[in-house]
């Protein structure tokens, strides 16, 4: 395959694992813990490197749970003390982080890992570094490590679809019902984990909250049943990938930047045209229909 | 013959430093319909919350029918309050009353063509079966409330706990609401509800129970629901307007 299939290939597998995580940040409120958890990651990412002196991608996974779930327990724990959740969560993930931006420039500072790199990722470089798979021959790594991750995200959707829409809608109710609230919770947070650092070496800690959060939020905008949902998030995901890899290629510039700018623009067209919520719909719909919907 | 089925002992609970329920002791019995009543941070709701294990308690013991909550839960209806969810969730109604049956569906499978019956219907009982696909935020507040109370039909319980479903209500709901109060104690069915209008305590409810962080007084409506107990539960809290035999309250701290 061709150098730059490759690359696409990798960042629309970025756009549809984050695409789908994302539905549920939105729906859990919780869009600001993929900031801060996308931040955390590092320092797992980092201790990992740290333990079995490699970039290697299992041990980044496990680095990267790691760090996600203290995050989600950091940050619970404080607003259950009484910091607001808010603040616990800005306090929680930039000391975590900086911890990690500490430790990668005194004792791991080398060339795959640096700061610059994780905040901004480098897909370019990406089928630089392979491996060989049964069946299906040399892979750049990290895009095993995305497939890999998207197959388990996709399995913990699809087999937890039920629990995950009643914790997320009515948590008071499926508690009651005995369905462990904490801990899908935690699964989640652990999901959101996974799919950041894979998604890391592609797209770096800041952009990936833009592919977690933006085609999310539009999908949310264009439907109203949650199967819709995920299918047109996971969609909007890979269409950014692919329009943000040609504005790349148009403009010459940075590739993660582009997807980045190309979610935005989704959700913008979005918000304009989308047939309930948009801007559009508001003013061509009747004012006494309108005034009936905002009754 | 009426058998307890809660048994409350000796509960209380804080959230964060304040003490909200403090050495709550009560008893239900079987096929009654009881109203929770008391002013505003009374400890109502965290009361519900509490018995059945979405609230953490600091004292006391809660039992269903002699057994803790974790063996009875799936006897158990919960009704929460119309807010405590986003009704902006991408789901319509019939979706939301199918959850009610999530608990009994099990792990690893979806909900089938029985299920989905079940829920619609409940939410014919409801009178809402032509909004089954309707999505839930293009319903009123008095519809929405029914769809919750559809869920709960939906499970099938013998024991429900409901906070506030008459809350912000149309006339027509409550009406709704109350039929089917009613048809669930002659069915034998034992109904909590926190219920914040007093005027139509006498006329819903069999038995009250007056809690202001403790219990001020419970037992059948005809006895206990007297003045007395209403002044002292709302403390300097209202004022009566008094109009013949009807007790009109008004809280004037809010």
């Amino acid at each position: 395959m061709s150098y730059s299939m490759w690359i696409i290939l990798t960042a629309s597998l970025v756009g549809l694992s984050c695409g789908l995580i994302g539905v549920f940040l939105i729906l859990r409120k919780q869009a600001m813990m993929a900031d801060g958890i996308s931040h955390t990651v590092l320092l797992g990412i980092v201790l990992a490197y740290m333990v079995t002196q490699e970039v290697s991608g299992p041990a980044m996974l496990i680095g990267g749970i790691f760090a996600g779930i203290l995050t989600a327990f950091l940050v619970q724990t404080l607003s259950s003390l009484k910091v607001r959740h808010d603040a616990s969560l800005g306090i929680v993930f930039t000391s975590l982080f900086a911890i990690g931006v500490i430790l990668i420039s005194t004792s791991v500072g080398n060339v795959h890992l640096d700061v610059k790199h994780a905040l901004m990722g480098e897909i370019t470089f990406i089928p630089f570094t392979t491996m060989d798979l049964p069946l299906i021959g040399s892979i750049p790594k990290a895009t095993a490590l995305l497939l890999l991750v998207l197959l388990v995200v996709i399995f913990f959707i699809v087999a937890f679809y039920k629990e995950w829409k009643i914790t997320s809608f009515d948590a008071a109710l499926a508690a009651s019902l005995g369905i462990p609230v904490i801990f899908f919770h935690y699964l989640f947070m652990t999901l959101v984990s996974v799919t950041t650092v894979a998604s890391f070496d592609a797209v770096g800690a800041i952009l990936v909250v833009a592919m977690l959060i933006t085609p999310a939020a539009a999908a949310y905008l264009w439907t109203d049943k949650l199967i819709v949902m995920l299918f047109l998030s996971g969609g909007f995901g890979v269409l950014s990938a692919i329009i943000g890899y040609w504005i790349a290629t148009w403009l010459d510039t940075s590739i993660s930047g582009s997807m980045a700018l190309a979610t935005g623009c989704i959700f913008f067209v979005t918000f304009l045209l989308s047939p309930k919520h948009g801007l559009v719909s508001r003013w061509v719909r009747p004012a006494e229909l309108r005034e009936e919907q905002e009754a | 013959m009426l058998s307890s089925v809660i048994h409350v002992d000796d509960l209380s609970a804080s959230y964060q430093k304040n003490k909200v329920l403090n050495d709550v002791s009560f008893e239900v019995k079987k096929g009654t319909i009881t109203a929770i009543v008391g002013p505003n941070g009374a400890g109502k709701s965290t009361l519900i919350k509490t018995m059945l294990g979405l609230h953490p308690k600091l004292t006391g013991n809660v039992s269903f029918w002699g057994n803790s909550f974790k063996a009875a839960k799936k006897k158990i209806g919960y009704v929460p309050q119309r807010g405590s969810v986003d009704w902006d969730f991408p789901t319509d109604a019939l979706d939301v009353v199918t959850m009610g049956l999530y608990g009994k569906i099990g792990w690893f499978r979806i909900p089938s063509k029985k299920d989905k019956e079940k829920a619609m219907n409940a939410l014919k009982k409801m009178g809402m079966e032509s909004y089954a696909h309707r999505q839930i935020s293009q319903l009123s507040g008095g519809q929405q409330q029914r769809v919750f109370l559809a869920r709960a039909l939906a499970q099938d319980a013998e024991l429900y706990f409901m906070d506030e479903p008459l809350a912000g209500v149309d006339a027509s709901t409550e009406k709704a609401i109350m039929t089917i109060l009613k048809e669930l104690k002659s069915n034998g069915k034992t109904v909590l509800v926190v219920h914040h209008d007093l005027q139509t305590v006498p006329e819903y409810f069999d038995h009250v129970l007056f809690l202001n962080k403790t219990v001020y007084a419970h037992g059948e409506t005809e006895e206990v629901f007297t003045k007395d107990n209403i002044a002292t539960t709302y403390g300097g809290d209202m004022q009566w307007v008094g109009k013949g035999d009807q007790y009109v309250i008004q809280s004037t701290s809010h």
